[in-house]
């Protein structure tokens, strides 16, 4: 039986990478995500792996490059701000097509603001942040468990399809503590990492290996068919591997709509609301791209209403919106429902209940 | 290429032709650059310093985003091209992964000590066990000419109209001096190509730092001056007279660190 352990959010990020065999590790210190550097800087190098500290996260991103062309399994993680010096390293990995992991605790936005959790990088995350034209892989944990599995399912995605994956995280689920099994996922094989750099003596068939971010006309590449490769690529990221967990929707009249923390708070709030004899369901997105769009329309074609719940303005809702495609109606529970007004404060599921009986 | 246009090629570059029997140089690097530009030369002497250490199928080379960056293209050699700046970075993350290889980074002026600064400085200042070759042309030359760090004092690019006046725009910065003050460094020198025996020299100083990584001492770092012609807007030769009298006083060539071990 794996072990099982106490373990807060941000350990589970180290454990699940050690897990899932990372090699390496590049990282800045950033808060709230300091305990993941610090984890990875005393376990990764006892492992023989490489662990090292850059000189800024533009540094890191572009180190985790490095190491992507190399086909080992590397990472990064950061927060917000962090995210933001990382955008020019994130196009470029996902031009280039370079399989890693990079961890993404959010935190206050937008700007420097505060050091606690938020969910403010949503659209950065899916939409492709740096220079446009690409989306990356984005899994969002709930509790510390699904955190310490979904870094392992990360680095096989990642291995899978030739494509950066971001695990999206935040100040409070990096900080909560829960039991951890230490359990190692299998998930199947995956193709040889035979594109990488290793020098020209190494490959077998005596020629050299070139990467970059553009497209390589010599290998009869035009910019075109460059851009039919990618949007093939995330077609069958579409197609395979959307993730989702439905919860008590079978007949429920309102469906809430949350990722990461607020999918607790969500949840919570569906059973106080089912107590009181409301037809309530959630609906999870574990996969935020590829976005479950399908199963929010057909909850949508049943005749549910949408309450989205996310500690923003409001930015996933659009992809609620557009999955429905009008056919329900998509309400928000935002950052303004939090119990407090500060950077501290949470969304709570008794004031989300409030706004379940509201909508009734 | 075909060998057709192969011999077409070797016809336009008599006297040079010794070149395309080395198999650093795919055959089109010569199309790329403009009339009397020394980047290709760079590329030649970088070939032939590792054709010599016989290192070429042991070595993983780092491109950069300007005219350095095209030169890449003409090398058979793993290789990887990174984002505008980031080379040390890139070739930081390499050469750990493989600590028994060679990997190098060719780069430009702007690319290396401009938006580059911050990656070049955080290599040294881990003495990261990479060769650093930059190449000095005292402008953005891909871009079309303009203010570079290493803009000499008075020199007119298309952002420095009036010439670079040190009051609005300050001095052009010394890199190769910089790099010498690092405790981490093993090798930092300057060199030129105007001249066949600044080429040998040149040459020599790439060896040199090439050596220093094998033998794993520190960082090893070339700064090359280079004519731009184009947008000096001076022909060839007027280019080369340039370097000895304007660029030279400014930029001095020679070692300015050289250690066979780091205490």
């Amino acid at each position: 039986m794996a072990q099982k352990i106490l373990a807060e959010g941000n350990e589970a990020i180290g454990w699940g990478a050690l897990t899932a065999g990372c090699h390496c590790f590049f990282g800045y210190p950033i808060t709230p995500q300091n305990e993941v550097i610090e984890f990875l800087a005393r376990e990764l190098p006892a492992r023989g792996g490489i662990f090292l500290q850059s000189q800024c996260e533009n540094a890191t991103i572009n180190m985790l490059f490095g190491a992507a062309a190399c086909g080992v399994r590397a990472m990064t993680s950061t927060s917000s701000p962090g995210w933001g010096l990382m955008q020019e390293g994130m196009s470029n990995l996902a031009a280039a097509r370079f399989p890693c992991v990079v961890v993404l605790v959010q935190r206050v936005g937008p700007g420097v603001q505060r050091l606690t959790h938020s969910q403010q990088d949503y659209y950065s995350a899916t939409k492709g942040g740096g220079g446009g034209g690409y989306k990356c892989i984005v899994l969002a944990p709930a509790s510390v468990q699904e955190t310490h599995d979904l870094m392992q399912l990360a680095f096989y995605l990642a291995d899978k399809y030739r494509h950066p994956v971001i695990v999206l995280s935040d100040g409070l689920m990096g900080h909560v503590t829960e039991p951890l099994e230490l359990k190692k996922l299998e998930f199947g094989p995956l193709p040889e990492k035979d594109w990488a750099v290793a020098r020209k003596g190494k490959h077998p068939d005596g020629k050299h290996v070139a990467l970059g971010a553009s497209y390589n006309p010599l290998k009869g590449e035009s910019f075109v068919s460059y851009l039919e490769d990618m949007r093939n690529s995330y077609k069958a990221i579409e197609a395979n591997d959307v993730r989702y967990k439905e919860y008590r929707t079978e007949d429920a009249k309102l469906v809430l709509v949350a990722y990461g923390y607020c999918a607790r708070t969500a949840e919570e709030a569906v059973d106080m609301a089912r107590e009181e004899g409301l037809k309530v369901g959630l609906l999870r997105p574990i996969t935020l791209w590829p976005f479950p769009s399908k199963p929010l329309k057909a909850l949508a074609d049943k005749g549910c209403q949408f309450l989205v719940v996310e500690d923003s303005m409001g930015q996933m809702v659009d992809d609620v919106k557009i999955a429905v495609e009008g056919k329900a109606e998509v309400h928000l529970a935002d950052a303004s429902f939090r119990h407090m007004t500060s950077e501290d404060g949470m969304i709570m599921p008794s004031r989300v209940l409030e706004e379940i009986r509201r909508l009734q | 290429m075909t060998g057709g246009t192969q011999e077409i090629e070797k016809k336009r570059i008599t006297g040079r032709p010794e070149i395309f029997v080395r198999e650093w140089f795919a055959d089109y690097l010569w199309d790329l650059f403009c009339p009397g530009c020394q980047t290709p030369v760079v590329a030649r002497a970088v070939a032939e310093a590792l054709d010599e250490l016989g290192i070429g199928d042991e070595a993983i080379m780092v491109g950069c985003v300007g005219c350095g960056g095209i030169l890449i293209g003409g090398f058979d050699l793993d290789r990887v091209s990174p984002a505008h700046g980031r080379g040390p970075d890139v070739a930081t993350a390499i050469k750990r992964i493989y600590p028994d290889t060679i990997v190098f980074t060719v780069q430009g002026d702007g690319d290396c000590i401009a938006i580059g600064a911050g990656p070049f400085i955080g290599a040294l200042t881990r003495s990261e066990k990479i060769t650093i070759i930059m190449v000095n042309n005292t402008n953005f030359g891909t871009t079309g000419g303009q203010l570079g760090p290493t803009t000499i004092v008075g020199q007119t690019t298309t952002t420095s109209p009036q010439g670079r006046n040190p009051a609005v725009e300050g001095y052009p910065v010394h890199t190769a001096e910089i790099a010498a003050t690092f405790k981490g460094v093993a090798y930092s020198a300057r060199g030129s190509l105007h001249t066949p025996a600044s080429y040998q020299r040149t040459k020599g100083y790439i060896k040199t730092a090439f050596q220093r990584q094998l033998d794993n001492v520190g960082t090893s770092f070339v700064e090359i001056i280079t004519a731009c012609p184009t947008n000096w807007h001076l022909t060839p030769v007027q280019s080369l007279k340039y370097i000895e009298e304007e660029i030279i006083p400014e930029f001095p060539l020679g070692e300015f660190k050289n250690v066979t071990s780091i205490d």
